[in-house]
């Protein structure tokens, strides 16, 4: 990557790559060697769905955690501490409860040893800029989500940053109280005297990543890798019904539902791979089987073929709550995803319409099929000798590739779907994973 | 209020491992040092403060009072400071906190009154020809009730902060003192304001038993009023010890008022989750303080030495760690400082180990474990009494939100008020009708334990969800079946931290119940209380030692074995 463009950079990521050792001995790499600028005067996104590495990229940024490898640098110094150019909006507000909205605002001031007068003349413009006046000796437990998180934006701006970065910010509030911050941010971002050079956001809402940057950055997920980069210009104020707008948010979703892994067989529900993906390479997405059968019917009582962004927005749905039913439905066959379109295939509608036995039925096979843990765990119970097995035994296999947690989760999916589909039983008192008779 | 005591999060440890028997080695060693240095200095004289110079007269009594109350708000302000650097430093120092918070689990379980002889000789020592030494070996026995489970508290607040709230101080930048007073302390406020609270009235029981006590054959008694119930018991005066009682209940009620109601209503503010509590304390002291203009009047002078403070403490630097840390050399050091700490630990216990073997033969060791046994038994039937009598009414207090709301306060008070009180009575009670102490001996221990079960067993029913209640009503589940599949479930987390504390409680009991003094009357019951007792006033410190090291392995030992796992059970099965 060329760090030397048009503009100077104010932050840079170079080759950044953050790994965590599994219990096991072995190493699960979140992010995988990330490169970017972040150039004075542009607003940039990180897109991608949970799991893909966003917060820990701004977090290797901000200087709060160190890269496994790889260098965050600002004006082109090493960050080998939290970053002094840097001002953080986090998603759930990280307000002090038990200081007044003035005492928040005015903390990374005093921490700056700012003389008392000056302090609060500076906090009282920050208050009135976001539109706080009036709330000064409030505390934050007084306030609505929105209010909260004007607090924490004037926090942030009191203190004239190099940089602002938001990590999810708006995702903790209503829609419409989210759209007037937003509108408000860009107010402030094109006045002239605003103090802060550059904005980075992390975000898995696709709209709001096109309604605010000048530069969207795609992560994938499992390890996490700028999987596109795309540039923005369409004019501000920006209109979510302006053709070249869709076009952009539809462009995106193509992008995040593709196939992750080009290197490796498509999943295809027809096809069988002749090298099947272990449980380690295609991890469960995290989706119920119920919400995978809503999300079903729902495009089955559409025509059978929907294009996810307006599914998305019609149900009120973000990105990371969608996907991984989309994901968890393709990986079955029971739908293909096509660029943004999701359509359901024949054993989706099969599944959707059929009583409750035969639909079972169909999902223990497409499961048993498809998915890997799932197929694993029933090998592994149907060729032991009483047909049971403790789940320490899957988990320490799964612990090669995933942290604890992460283990569990997988464990805990696999669970649920071969319960509904009455592969095999679970005992929680005992761990005993048993083959259903 | 629906908490437990101490809360729960004071008693989440791992398992044990082997810096446990290591930490364990090193405090035997420093017991052992600090004994042998209150033996080398000559035995103090110090006529005044001999038992015969605390009067029975009830006039006195006010002044003994207000002595006493001090001795308790001295070691209150000695456990918050020590808290505050000894949790600081095991939540911010990797390696500190290997060694520290296993030392603080020891010290949480070992019985503090058998420390009590120990630290007399010391403090002795130290302030030879003054009442200054028994003043502070009194007030060191409150604090040692008291500073642990506030320290656990607050170190778990420092681990568990959330992570945000880390994060933006660092990015804010405030220095290692804003965020201390900051974040760290109103973070953590909550817990170490209950527990605090729950501790002081822990604390009574010390300040009573460590007033008056006999070490190598002298008697020692200081102004206050746990002397003067000593004194009035040793002359037969009924009267009076009734007369002392009447004033502590008085006194733990005006300090419940005036002080810990108004700090638990104060605390509330420093909630973090955002959402308000469903019932808030209130305190009209507090809420009479809020309208007036005192407290502002008071705090402006301090207001400038806060800014000073502010800017004295700005060398220390900011409050953020470092992101690359060298791996080889910290494990290097790490184990240089293992090393160290493992050679200092074995060459001080073989030292102490033969110090007993010269003076009485490491077969006492034997001996006090056998005595340890009967002791077991005692603390066993105790708890086991304790729980068949209390959890059935705590649970039907529990359930009934309008009784709860009297009783829980009530039963805080009864477990505040200092058992040992109550001791002449049962004393002349023996005494008159010749029972066996070796029986008598539960009672007394039981007198100050049981509460720990009602008290817990209350904030266990409390918590149970109301819709879970009406929903056995609506099924009908009643009698047996209700207590098999949801009162004693409900209940068992809380009932544990319960029965953990009152096993403590009865076990240090065992020190002063196991051996009581009734005007001429030496009532003795077999066991390691009473062996501990003994050999501290018959100056044999070779056998203190050796029973002080086995109780301590007793009550470690049951409390890993039994008590850790139910607490583990607790928390993964039972938690609601």
């Amino acid at each position: 990557m060329t760090l030397t463009t048009g503009t100077t950079a104010i932050l840079a990521a170079d080759h950044i790559t953050k790994s965590f050792s599994t219990p096991e001995g072995g190493t699960l790499s979140v992010l995988d060697d990330i490169s970017f600028e972040l150039r004075d005067g542009e607003i940039v996104a990180l897109l991608g769905k949970s799991g893909s590495g966003k917060s820990t990229l701004l977090r290797c940024l901000a200087g709060l955690i160190a890269p496994t490898s790889g260098r965050a640098l600002y004006r082109d110094r090493p960050v080998t501490a939290a970053n002094p150019g840097v001002s953080m909006v986090f998603q759930t507000f990280a307000l002090l409860p038990w200081l007044t909205v003035r005492q928040n605002v005015e903390l990374g001031l005093e921490a700056r040893n700012v003389p008392p007068a000056e302090r609060r003349d500076r906090a009282e413009r920050a208050i009135d800029l976001i539109g706080l006046d009036g709330f000064e000796s409030a505390y934050p437990k007084e306030l609505s989500g929105g209010m909260r998180q004007r607090v924490g934006f004037a926090r942030a701006l009191v203190v004239e940053p190099d940089a602002l970065f938001m990590d999810e910010p708006f995702s903790a509030l209503d829609v419409l109280t989210a759209e007037n911050l937003r509108t408000e941010l860009l107010a402030l971002w094109g006045r002239p005297d605003f103090p802060t050079r550059a904005m980075l956001i992390v975000t898995h809402n696709i709209e709001e990543a096109v309604l605010l940057a000048d530069r969207i950055l795609v992560l994938s997920s499992n390890p996490g890798r700028i999987r596109a980069e795309l540039t923005n210009d369409l004019a501000r104020p920006r209109d979510r019904r302006e053709p070249r707008f869709e076009a952009l948010v539809d462009e995106i979703y193509g992008i995040m539902t593709g196939r992750e892994e080009p290197s490796k067989p498509a999943a295809a529900p027809a096809a069988a791979a002749p090298a099947r993906p272990s449980p380690i390479e295609l991890p469960l997405p995290a989706a119920t089987v119920g919400g995978m059968a809503g999300l079903l019917e729902i495009v089955l009582a559409r025509g059978g073929r929907e294009d996810l962004p307006a599914l998305a927005h019609d149900l009120v749905f973000e990105v990371d709550d969608l996907l991984p039913l989309v994901d968890g439905a393709a990986l079955l066959g029971f739908a293909t995803v096509d660029h943004a379109d999701l359509e359901i295939s024949d054993d989706g509608r099969e599944f959707v319409v059929a009583d409750i036995l035969t639909s079972k039925e169909l999902f223990a096979r497409k499961a048993a099929e498809h998915a890997p843990l799932v197929r694993a765990i029933t090998n592994a119970l149907a060729a032991s000798m009483d047909g049971q097995l403790p789940e320490a035994f899957f988990l320490d296999i799964l612990r090669r590739g995933f942290t604890d947690d992460e283990a569990r989760h997988q464990l805990d999916i696999a669970i649920d779907w071969g319960r509904y589909g009455e592969l095999y039983e679970y005992d929680a008192n005992t761990g005993q994973l048993r083959r259903e008779v | 209020m629906q908490r437990s005591f101490p809360t729960r999060d004071v008693l989440r440890r791992p398992r044990l491992r082997w810096v446990d028997l290591l930490v364990g080695g090193a405090l035997f060693v420093v017991l052992y040092a600090v004994l042998r240095l209150g033996l080398t200095v000559t035995h103090p004289f110090v006529p005044s403060q001999s038992r015969a110079s605390i009067s029975t007269s009830p006039s006195a009594l006010p002044y003994y009072a207000l002595r006493s109350l001090s001795r308790m708000f001295i070691a209150l302000g000695l456990s918050v400071a020590f808290t505050f650097v000894y949790g600081t430093a095991a939540a911010r120092s990797r390696r500190a906190e290997k060694v520290m918070i296993p030392l603080l689990d020891i010290l949480q379980s070992v019985p503090i009154l058998g420390f009590l002889t120990i630290t007399v000789t010391f403090f002795l020592a130290l302030f030879p020809h003054s009442i200054l030494g028994l003043e502070c070996a009194s007030i060191f026995a409150i604090f040692t009730s008291q500073a642990w489970n506030m320290t656990f508290s607050f170190y778990h607040s420092l681990m568990t902060q959330p992570r945000d709230l880390d994060e933006a101080a660092r990015l804010l930048r405030l220095t290692k003192w804003e965020r201390f007073w900051r974040l760290d302390v109103p973070g953590s406020m909550i817990g170490l304001v209950w527990n605090g609270m729950m501790s002081f009235g822990g604390g009574w029981f010390f300040l009573t038993a460590s007033e008056a006590i006999t070490v190598n054959k002298r008697s020692y008694a200081l102004p206050g009023i746990g002397s003067y119930v000593a004194a009035a018991s040793a002359r037969s005066q009924l009267g009076y010890v009734l007369l002392a009682i009447v004033v502590m209940i008085v006194m733990v009620l005006a300090v419940n008022f005036v002080f810990w109601r108004p700090m638990v209503a104060w605390s509330e503010r420093f909630r973090i989750e955002q959402s308000e509590a469903t019932e808030q304390p209130k305190s009209i002291v507090l809420d009479a303080l809020r309208r007036s203009r005192v407290p502002g009047l008071v705090a402006k002078p301090f207001r400038p030495v806060g800014a000073l403070l502010d800017r004295a403490t700005r060398p220390f630097g900011v409050a953020d760690r470092p992101l690359v840390q060298n791996v080889a050399r910290r494990r290097a050091g790490d184990a240089a400082f293992g090393l160290i700490v493992a050679i200092v630990v074995a060459l001080g216990s073989t030292s102490a180990l033969r110090y007993i073997g010269t003076e009485v033969g490491l077969g006492e060791f034997a001996h006090a474990a056998w005595l340890g046994a009967i002791t077991l038994a005692r603390v066993t039937i105790v708890v086991i009494l304790s729980t068949l009598i209390w959890v059935p009414v705590g649970v039907k207090i529990g359930m009934s939100p309008r009784l709860a709301r009297y009783a829980q306060p009530i039963v805080q008070i009864l477990a505040s008020f200092p058992a040992n009180f109550l001791f002449p009575f049962f004393a002349a009670f023996l005494v008159a009708t010749g029972l066996s102490l070796n029986w008598g001996g539960i009672v007394l221990m039981m007198l100050g334990a049981q509460w720990y079960i009602l008290f817990n067993a209350i904030a266990g029913a409390i918590s149970v969800p109301s819709d879970l209640r009406e929903a056995m009503d609506n099924f009908d589940v009643r009698g047996r079946q209700r207590w098999r599949r949801l009162n004693l479930p409900g209940i068992f987390p809380a009932y544990v931290t319960g029965g953990i504390t009152a096993a403590g409680g009865a076990w240090n009991a065992s020190i002063v119940a196991e051996l009581v003094t009734y005007g001429h009357h030496v009532l003795i019951a077999k066991g390691l209380g009473a062996y501990i007792a003994l050999s501290t006033a018959s100056g044999q410190f070779a056998k203190t030692l050796t029973g002080i090291v086995v109780m301590s392995i007793y009550v470690v030992g049951i409390n890993r074995l039994v008590w850790r796992r139910l607490y583990r059970i607790a928390e993964t099965r039972y938690s609601l």
